[in-house]
Formats: C-alpha cells, sequence, structure tokens
C-alpha cells in the first residue's frame, strides 16, 4: 500500500506524517509513506485544507492533523 | 451586572500580592495585577473563541464552500464569501490552495478575493484578544468593518475583470472531486479541542510579551505623549497603514500594545488601520500570493484593500 501525506511544509504536516509513521509500524503495515509538497499535485486531490492523508489515492483525511491511533483506526 | 470576569481579578490579586508579596497600591504592584489580570482574560477568551470557531469551522470547510459560491455572480455572494472568510483559518499558508481551489471550482475571481480579504482580517484569536483589552462595541466593529473590506474590496476587484492576471497553470489544473469527509459529533469537538491546544502554543508567549510591553508602556509614558506626535487624524492613517504592511509580527502581541498607545492618545482609527494593514495586508502573504498571480493584480488587490482600510480608520477618526 502507498501513503501520502499532502502538505506545503508547514509544522501540522511534519507532525501528521511523523503520526502516520508511527500508525504504519503499529500495524506492522507494509506501506510507502511519500510526502507530497507540490502545489498543484495537492490540488488535483481536490484538497484545499492540508495537511492531508491519502491511501492508494484516495484522500481518507484532510485539514486536520490526526493522532496515530486515528490514523490507525482509517488504515484498518 | 455581575462581572464575569471577577474570578481572574480575584486571581491576580492573590498571585500579586500573596504569592510574589507585592505591597498594595505601589507602582509595580499595580502595574504586574493589572498585567496578570488581562493576560488571564486575554487567556480566556482566546479558548473560548478558538473553541466554539473550531466547531463552526468543521462544518464550514473550504471544500464546502467553493461548491456552493462556484459560478456564483453578485455582490450578496461576496458578502457570503467574506463571512465565510472570518472563521476559516489565519495561516497564510494555506491562502494558495484556497485561491487556487476557489478559481478552479468557478468561483468569480471577486468572490475570491473577498473571501482571501477577509479570511486573515477577521479572525477568532484577534477577537479574543480585541474583545478583552478593547470591549464588546469596538471588537463588533471592527468585525463588521472586515466583513464589509472584504465584501465590497471583492466587488470592486472583480469590476475589474482581470481574470488573465492570474498565474497560467491555475486554469490547467484539474482537480478530483472530494468525498466530504464524515465526522461524528465527538470528531467535531476533538477537532476544536486540538485547535485550541495548536492556536494557544502558537500565540500564548506573544500574549504574554504585548501585554506586558504594553503594560510598561501604560506605567511609564507620560499621559497624552502620542497625542502630540501621532495625533494627527489625517496623516496619521496613511502613515499607521504603510508601517503596518511590512510588519508582520503577530497580530496577537501587537494589538496589547496599540491599546496602550490608544491609551495615551492615539487616535482609534488610526488604530485600527494599523492592526488591519499587519493582518490583511502583511508582506508574507503579498510574497506568497505572488505564486499565482500576476503583478498587476498583486497591485490591484494591495491598493483596494489598502484603500479600504485607510477609509475605515477615517471614518473611525471622524465618528469617535
Amino acid at each position: 500500500m502507498k501513503i501520502k501525506i499532502l502538505g506545503s511544509g508547514c509544522p501540522k504536516c511534519k507532525v501528521l506524517e511523523k503520526n502516520t509513521q508511527i500508525a504504519v509500524e503499529e500495524l506492522g503495515l507494509d506501506a510507502q509513506i511519500e510526502k507530497v509538497t507540490d502545489i498543484v499535485k495537492i490540488m488535483e486531490y481536490g484538497v484545499m485544507s492540508t495537511p492531508a492523508i491519502v491511501l492508494d489515492e484516495k484522500v481518507l483525511s484532510y485539514g486536520k492533523v490526526l493522532f496515530s491511533d486515528e490514523i490507525k483506526k482509517l488504515l484498518k | 451586572m455581575v462581572d464575569i470576569f471577577y474570578p481572574l481579578q480575584w486571581i491576580s490579586d492573590k498571585l500579586t500580592y500573596n504569592l510574589f508579596k507585592l505591597v498594595p497600591q505601589t507602582h509595580l504592584a499595580d502595574s504586574i495585577n493589572f498585567i496578570i489580570y488581562d493576560v488571564l482574560k486575554i487567556f480566556f477568551l482566546l479558548v473560548g473563541m478558538i473553541f466554539i470557531v473550531s466547531y463552526i469551522r468543521s462544518y464550514i470547510t473550504p471544500e464546502k464552500t467553493r461548491k456552493l459560491l462556484g459560478g456564483k455572480k453578485g455582490i450578496c455572494f461576496n458578502l457570503i464569501a467574506s463571512l465565510v472568510g472570518t472563521v476559516t483559518p489565519f495561516c497564510s499558508c494555506s491562502s494558495v490552495p484556497l485561491f487556487i481551489g476557489f478559481v478552479e471550482a468557478g468561483v468569480p475571481l471577486g468572490v475570491t478575493f473577498s473571501f482571501l480579504i477577509t479570511s486573515p482580517l477577521v479572525n477568532e484569536a484577534a477577537i479574543a484578544v480585541l474583545w478583552s483589552l478593547f470591549g464588546l462595541k469596538i471588537t463588533l466593529i471592527y468585525v463588521l468593518s472586515g466583513v464589509l473590506i472584504g465584501t465590497f474590496g471583492g466587488y470592486i476587484i472583480g469590476l475589474f475583470k482581470m481574470e488573465k492576471h492570474v498565474a497560467d497553470f491555475v486554469y490547467k489544473i484539474k482537480s478530483k472531486e472530494l468525498e466530504e469527509q464524515k465526522q461524528s459529533q465527538k470528531d467535531r469537538l476533538f477537532f476544536a479541542i486540538k485547535e485550541v491546544k495548536s492556536i494557544f502554543r502558537k500565540v500564548w508567549l506573544y500574549v504574554i510579551a504585548g501585554v506586558s510591553l504594553g503594560g510598561v508602556f501604560h506605567g511609564f509614558a507620560p499621559e497624552g505623549i502620542l497625542a502630540k506626535y501621532a495625533g494627527n487624524k489625517i496623516l496619521g492613517v496613511p502613515i499607521a497603514t504603510i508601517i503596518g504592511v511590512p510588519l508582520y509580527s503577530n497580530v496577537m502581541g501587537m494589538i496589547p500594545i496599540i491599546q496602550s498607545l490608544v491609551g495615551k492618545g492615539l487616535p482609534l482609527g488610526t488604530a485600527l488601520s494599523f492592526l488591519m494593514a499587519v493582518t490583511a495586508l502583511s508582506l508574507p502573504e503579498i510574497i506568497i500570493l505572488k505564486k499565482v498571480l500576476k503583478k498587476k493584480l498583486i497591485m490591484t488587490f494591495v491598493a483596494v484593500t489598502g484603500v479600504a482600510i485607510l477609509i475605515t480608520g477615517y471614518l473611525f477618526n471622524i465618528l469617535i
């Protein structure tokens, strides 16, 4: 599975990326986490409120800094 | 009337006279007491305002707004965009995605600008600080002026028909339809609490610094010192506006300082112009917008917003 974190590099995006990393490790998933900072690519997902988390090209959440527990629920 | 802030006064008295053991009625004790009370009051209103507005924000997302405003022309949509702008976050890093998203959804340029002008100008944190220091009446006047500046500023920019002055790549973006994320009441409350924490963490130090500096000025600067130099109700407004643009300091820290200046004779309209210029016309915001706007449109945006701020400033200097 492929996870993308959308965000222009603001502090909130970094927290979301870290929490996603923790969630993936705790679930023992074989997932790649990629950061998308290019505004054009972010907009292509229809997301205006960053940070957002995308799993296999599907937007799971946007405009929120989720905790790792919340991310775990979404990834399951 | 019962003073809802009475418990805060009680806490500040305890802190000043019992914990710090300062002698009542002295200059130092009065100033410290005053600073603690103001900081507590601001913190109290900050937490309350951020919580309420963030909860509302979980319903009014930019993603929903652009669907609502797509293809809608007319000044009442400028008003709606401006009103929505009051509850959206004030971080300048979000203005580019918001701009592109709106234009891409077919929201007219003028309506988009109404949103873009009000969004940083009227935000819950500034409202909380204004309310605790200037009182409810002036805060409401500030909010109302902000909404009107956004509405008419955007409307006027729309009249210039400057669509071709938007960066070309903006029109090439095609975004996918986004599913509205499902949120339970618990999710929304949780989101609001998180927002309170994250915004509070960002501004608390500025509030303490601003109130302390304001307190020092309040206590030591002679009465009416500013009335002499900055009291000119005509010249003061444009000067305050121009000084405000490059000063992108945290506006939460700026408000207490400005309040102490008003106490020393700075006219209120001049003070409002300054605060509005700091928030709505900040240099970083302009630099960020350069990514999506061509030079001519940026200049129009700055000019229209600047003139609107000047008019507001003059209006208050005349009326009050």
